[in-house]
C-alpha cells in the first residue's frame, strides 16, 4: 500500500479491513451488515413513498373524521415508549450475545419481544377503535393512506417478532456461534430501523395530525 | 503525510496472522454505555416532541418545522448510537449508502409533494365547491 493511499484512508489497524483493499478483504461481519444495511435503506425508500402519499392525502377526508378527531396522543406515547425501549433492549441483547453472556441475551430478547407485542397490542386496539367508529380504511383517502402507512409498519413489527422467536430458537439449537451472531446483528439493525421509521411516523402522522 | 513506522509494522502483522479473511471476527460493536446514552438522548427528544405538540411553547404555524427538527435529530441519534453508522473506518461504505438513501427519499417525498401541490392548484374543480365539501 502506497504512502499516499494510506494518508487518504487513515491508519490501517490489524484486522480492520475497510473495503478499499487496505488490510485485506473485509470480514464477513462487515459485509453481512453492509448488505443488510442496503436492504434496510431500500425498505426505508419504500416507506418514503407511503409517507409522501399520506402527506398528499392528509386533507382528503371526504367529510369524514380527520386526525384531530381520531388520534389519541396517550396511546401513541405508550407505543413510542414500547418501541424505543425494545430497541434499546434489542441492542443490549445483541451486545451480550457477542460477549457470550447467554442469560443476559435471553433476558433482553424476551423483554424486546414483550415490548414489541405490547406495541402491536396498542396499535391493534387503536385500529379496532377507529374501525368501530366507522373510520375504517374505506372511509376516505386520508384513512386509506393512514392504514397503509401505519399498517405496513405494524406488519414489519409482526414479521420482526416472528424473526426474533426464530433467532432465539437458533441460538438455543446452535449456541452463540459466529453465524448466529451475524443473524442477530441483522435483526438488531432491522429493529432499530423500524424505530427510526416510527419516529418519522409518530411525528408526521400523530403529532402533526392532532394540530 | 507518510505512514508511521508503527502503523506499517501493524499492517504487516495483520497480514501474517494465520487465518482466512472473514473468520475470527470478534470486533466489539461499541459498548453498553453507547446504547444507554442513545436511549437517554432519544427519550429526551421524544418527550420534547410530545411536549411541543401538546403545549403552545412554539408559535403554532411554526410547530411542524419544530417537530420535524426534533424528529430528524432523533433519527440522527438512532443512526449514530443504535445503528452505529459513524465515522469509523469500517463505516465508509455504510455512510455512502446512507447518503444515497437520503437522496432518494428526499427526491421521492419532495418531488411528490411539489407535483401534487401544483396539480391541486392547477386542476379545475369538477364539481361546485359545496358538493366537493359535502359528499
Amino acid at each position: 500500500m502506497s504512502a499516499g493511499a494510506a494518508s487518504i484512508l487513515g491508519r490501517v489497524e490489524p484486522g480492520t479491513a475497510r473495503g478499499h483493499g487496505g488490510g485485506g478483504p473485509a470480514s464477513t461481519r462487515i459485509t453481512v451488515a453492509y448488505g443488510f444495511w442496503i436492504f434496510l435503506l431500500s425498505d426505508i425508500i419504500m416507506f418514503s413513498t407511503l409517507f409522501a402519499t399520506y402527506a398528499v392525502l392528509k386533507g382528503a377526508t371526504a367529510g369524514g373524521p380527520d386526525g384531530r378527531a381520531l388520534f389519541e396522543l396517550k396511546t401513541v406515547g405508550y407505543e413510542t415508549a414500547c418501541l424505543l425501549f425494545s430497541s434499546y433492549t434489542c441492542g443490549i441483547g445483541f451486545l451480550s450475545a457477542e460477549r457470550h453472556r447467554v442469560e443476559l441475551f435471553y433476558g433482553c430478547f424476551a423483554i424486546t419481544f414483550l415490548l414489541g407485542a405490547a406495541f402491536l397490542g396498542f396499535e391493534a386496539s387503536e385500529f379496532a377503535r377507529m374501525v368501530a367508529m366507522g373510520a375504517g380504511p374505506a372511509r376516505s383517502a386520508f384513512l386509506s393512506a393512514f392504514f397503509s402507512l401505519v399498517g405496513l409498519h405494524g406488519l414489519h413489527v409482526t414479521v420482526g417478532l416472528l424473526w426474533l422467536v426464530y433467532l432465539v430458537a437458533q441460538t438455543a439449537a446452535f449456541g452463540l456461534k459466529d453465524f448466529v451472531c451475524r443473524r442477530l446483528h441483522c435483526f438488531s439493525l432491522f429493529w432499530h430501523a423500524l424505530d427510526i421509521i416510527w419516529v418519522a411516523l409518530f411525528t408526521l402522522v400523530y403529532l402533526m395530525g392532532v394540530q | 503525510m507518510a505512514e508511521s513506522p508503527e502503523a506499517q509494522a501493524k499492517t504487516t502483522g495483520a497480514d501474517l496472522e494465520d487465518r482466512p479473511p472473514g473468520l475470527g471476527e470478534h470486533a466489539p460493536a461499541g459498548g453498553y454505555g453507547i446504547y444507554t446514552a442513545g436511549l437517554g438522548f432519544a427519550l429526551l427528544l421524544t418527550i420534547a416532541s410530545f411536549i411541543v405538540a401538546r403545549s403552545h411553547l412554539l408559535w403554532p404555524p411554526g410547530m411542524p418545522v419544530g417537530l420535524a427538527v426534533l424528529a430528524i435529530a432523533q433519527m440522527g441519534v438512532h443512526l449514530v448510537f443504535f445503528l452505529q453508522i459513524g465515522t469509523g473506518p469500517d463505516n465508509t461504505n455504510n455512510v455512502i449508502a446512507l447518503a444515497f438513501g437520503i437522496l432518494i427519499v428526499t427526491l421521492i417525498v419532495s418531488g411528490t409533494l411539489w407535483i401534487m401541490a401544483h396539480l391541486d392548484a392547477n386542476m379545475p374543480a369538477m364539481l361546485p365547491p359545496e358538493l366537493l365539501r359535502g359528499s
